[in-house]
């Protein structure tokens, strides 16, 4: 969105402004070293990241055993040393299923969150910026959403569209709406009589370009940390809806249908079946939120003190 | 008096732990406060004035230490004692006003309840006696109707009222020393002048002592006994007021005083050293540029005529708040024209009006002859007029956009309405930077990066980018030292008399006014009182409220 501001096609300063990039880009690479070595738990969460991104980019070709390959012979084995994890009523290795389902329930989450990102966003500036009936309709929007409790509108959108990964995405999207387009609304209207806002009309630029090139990268950065934390809701989303079995269909490896099946197991006393994907989900989320709170020391100029 | 001073600091020095590593804010300060005396602290932004009274109150922030030195108070060493034992001490012996009145009390809780507060903490009031107490308190610091305003809400009152409500829980416990940190900054000469009389006299009843920390020397001269001068996080000259401003004796007050406007200055006389070569001699006004006539702007009132209200037919009885009323004035070709005012006298929505940022709801607003005022301000960006009115923001840090370089910022203009292009925008760019004095080298860096002054600096090259024939010009020195105003002001005028721009310059300091405009028009509650030459609104004013605005202002030692 920041390139929009070139719309006209020219570079703006040729030879300076590129060369001054690199310098801001090391500066805030020095800020993120910063942040990370002095804030111990935001570390942790930034290394807890890079695995489940690792786990989801090379975790299928890494794990020991076919996440789908049933061995009825091995059924509901403890944690050993073949079977770290354990196995599951089939035979299947958790711990490969584990890593494998990162995959999935993080594209879920991705794209879901990106897609709400674009929407609320787009939509909470434009309400917060022009006011009167956009803000209407997106404010009584928001309250709409708002007005059913999250999970059971995430359930009755994907049993309407249809069970598919495409609809859990969506139906994540949706539920989300609200936060993000309060979110943008709120810093809007903060910066809709900014002086630099005000200035950017001074010279020239009418409403839209001022929405587009002024006021949006303004707000880029607390939308960024509202991605974060929404993330991990993201995430739970997709997994209760498996949970409940809409959505992701076993024998799929994901976390929430890992739960499911696992859940009928600990009674009679096998609780590794559900304790590691439940262990692995609750990770994923706490690493979302705590690496809010990080993302948000690093982009805010405020803290580089 | 006793022979013991109430407050005495020795050899303190405070440090920060920041990224790059320890710094020195405050560096082996003395001072000390006799019973009964008032001793103002001045200096410049990061003269380390306000860390000093932290650390005497110890309420640095966790980045913050002493790291040496000793402040006793009435005999006793306050570094020996607790937490708990300065928090008895805080509100109770010592006491401290903010700069922000407003930022000082809680919005949620209403005035009387948060003096009630501070007795019952420091067990000057029963439970029973607060609210009476807390009146009376009220009562003390001139507040009318003071049973009344027990219940108000710090968003109810005015910032001159909030500041007193602030000095009502500072001096409710009957504190031996007050601390007073800029008290008055932000608040209108006349509002100013109410507050400082009413510390002063109160402090004299009760014989207390005061520690003022200003950057106004004015304001030092005229309420305090002595004079501590900082820079730099040291103390550079202790004296009585009344000797310091006769002879200073340190070059720093010297400069800092030279660059205080003050009657019978000319703006040159306010730079470290003469310039080298004479200002030009502005030409004298030509024709007229900008006709104001009977420009008015109303807004509703809040609660009255809501859509309900409007759909049953009623409410319709309230009448629109006149933010500005029916003014009418010209600005002529290579004129300055000074309008003042005290806050929500409608200067700024003027200025916002003739900008063409706020459509006026009646009236007109001739450039040229042509009524731009006709244009709905939404739509103004496409006019061809926009780019010869320009306007300077009052807050440098707000008006720039924190994600846009120097460079960039400055662009900004040519790039929308301009022809340059590639590196004759960088040329046109760095010619302008050079104008305002900026130095190349800093075009690169980020608003943040930059200083209240370079980023001024930015802010005059943006406005004047694409040689516009009017500039307004909204208290553009408000939010810097009185050094770095005196240099901006100077460059205004030179590049006023280079360019041939117009100016409109929105104020509330009659002393700067004074210095840069040719014509002044005073403003009171959405109507001009007065309007003339600077020399003769100023010199002789006609209007019983010029005279008191005149009256108010502390008169800076000569």
């Amino acid at each position: 969105m920041i390139p929009a501001a070139r719309a006209d096609g020219e570079s703006v300063l040729p030879g300076p402004a590129v060369a001054a990039a690199p310098v801001e880009r090391t500066r805030l690479f020095g800020h993120a070293r910063y942040v990370l070595t002095q804030d111990p738990v935001t570390a942790a969460s930034f290394t807890l990241f890079l695995l489940l991104l690792l786990a989801a980019l090379i975790g299928p070709s890494v794990v020991p055993y076919e996440p789908l390959a049933s061995d009825t012979a091995q059924a509901l084995q403890p944690p050993n040393a073949a079977h770290w994890f354990g196995t599951d009523q089939l035979g299947r290795d958790i711990l490969s299923r584990v890593v494998v389902a990162a995959r999935l329930d993080m594209a879920i989450a991705v794209f879901s969150v990106a897609l709400v990102f674009v929407l609320g966003g787009v939509a909470g500036v434009a309400a917060g910026f022009f006011g009167g009936w956009t803000d209407r309709i997106v404010g009584r929007l928001a309250d709409t959403i708002m007005a059913f409790p999250l999970f059971v509108l995430a359930l009755g959108i994907v049993a309407a569209l249809g069970n598919s990964v495409t609809n859990i995405v969506l139906a994540t999207a949706i539920v989300n709406f609200p936060l993000y387009a309060r979110v943008a609304r709120a810093e809007a209207l903060v910066r809709r009589n900014a002086g630099y806002v005000q200035a950017a009309r001074l010279t020239g630029n009418g409403e839209l370009r001022v929405v587009l090139t002024t006021v949006l990268p303004n707000i880029l950065p607390i939308m960024a940390v509202q991605m974060s934390l929404t993330m991990g809701y993201a995430i739970l989303n997709a997994a209760g809806l498996s949970f409940v079995g809409l959505g992701v269909r076993p024998p799929t490896p994901e976390w929430g249908i890992m739960v499911a099946e696992g859940a009928a197991t600990i009674m009679s006393g096998e609780w590794w079946v559900a304790l590691f994907p439940g262990l692995a989900l609750m990770l994923a989320v706490f690493c979302f939120n705590l690496l809010g709170d990080g993302l948000r020391d690093i982009v805010d100029p405020q803290r580089r003190t | 008096m006793s022979d013991v001073n109430l407050l005495e600091v020795q050899d303190l020095s405070v440090e920060f732990a920041t990224r790059r590593g320890l710094v020195r804010a405050v560096q082996r300060v003395n001072l000390s406060v006799a019973r009964g005396e008032t001793l103002a602290v001045v200096g410049e932004s990061g003269s380390g004035k306000s860390v000093t009274s932290y650390a005497v109150m110890r309420i640095l922030d966790r980045a913050g230490r002493i790291a040496e030195g000793a402040v006793s108070f009435s005999g006793i060493a306050m570094q020996q004692l607790d937490e708990a034992a300065m928090q008895d001490l805080r509100g109770r012996e010592i006491s401290m006003i903010f700069q922000n009145p407003r930022a000082a009390l809680n919005p949620i809780r209403s005035v009387g309840q948060q003096i009630g507060d501070v007795l019952l903490r420091h067990g000057q009031a029963e439970r029973g006696t607060a609210r009476a107490k807390a009146i009376e308190a009220l009562e003390q610091v001139r507040i009318a109707r003071p049973a009344e305003r027990y219940d108000a809400y710090p968003f109810e009152l005015s910032g001159g009222m909030c500041q007193r409500v602030v000095i009502a829980i500072a001096l409710a416990c009957r504190p031996r020393l007050l601390i007073a940190d800029e008290p008055t900054t932000g608040l209108d000469v006349t509002t100013q002048k109410a507050v400082m009389d009413l510390i002063t006299e109160l402090t004299r009843a009760r014989g207390m002592s005061t520690l003022l920390i200003t950057h106004d020397l004015g304001l030092a001269a005229a309420y305090c006994d002595r004079v501590v001068v900082m820079e730099k996080g040291r103390v550079v000259e202790t004296a009585a007021a009344s000797t310091i401003f006769r002879a200073p004796a340190h070059p720093y007050t010297r400069r800092l005083m030279r660059a205080t406007p003050r009657p019978g200055a000319a703006l040159s006389d306010l730079l470290p050293e003469p310039p080298a070569t004479p200002p030009p001699a502005p030409p004298p006004p030509g024709e007229v540029l900008l006709e104001v006539a009977g420009l008015v702007k109303e807004y509703a009132r809040a609660g009255a005529g809501g859509a309900m209200a409007r759909l049953l037919g009623r409410g319709a009885g309230a009448a629109p708040f006149r933010a500005v009323d029916d003014i009418g004035f010209t600005v002529r070709r290579g004129e300055s024209v000074g309008l003042v005012g005290e806050s929500g006298c409608g200067k700024s929505t003027t200025s916002m009006m003739i900008m063409r940022l706020l459509d006026a709801t009646a009236g007109s607003i001739r450039f040229e002859g042509r009524d731009i005022g006709a244009t709905p301000a939404a739509r103004f960006a496409h006019d061809p007029v926009r780019r010869r009115i320009q306007m300077v923001f009052q807050d440098p840090t707000d008006s720039l956009n924190p994600r846009l370089q120097a460079a960039r910022a400055i662009a900004d203009p040519i790039l929308r309405m301009g022809t340059e292009r590639g590196a004759a925008l960088r040329a046109r760019v760095e010619e302008l930077a050079g104008l305002v004095g900026l130095p190349t080298e800093l075009l690169d860096r980020f608003p943040h990066q930059l200083s209240g002054g370079q980023k001024a600096r930015v802010g005059i090259a943006r406005a004047i980018a694409l040689n516009p024939e009017l500039v307004i010009l909204d208290e553009p020195t408000a939010a810097l030292d009185v050094s770095v105003q005196a240099v901006v002001l100077n460059l205004l005028q030179d590049l006023k008399a280079k360019l041939g721009m117009s100016y409109l310059f929105v104020s509330h300091d009659l002393h700067v006014v004074r210095l840069l405009c040719d014509r002044v028009i005073v403003m009171r509650a959405g109507r001009i009182v007065e309007q003339g030459d600077t020399a003769a609104v100023l010199g002789a004013p006609a209007a019983d409220y010029t005279r008191e605005l005149l009256a108010c202002l502390p008169q800076p030692p000569v």
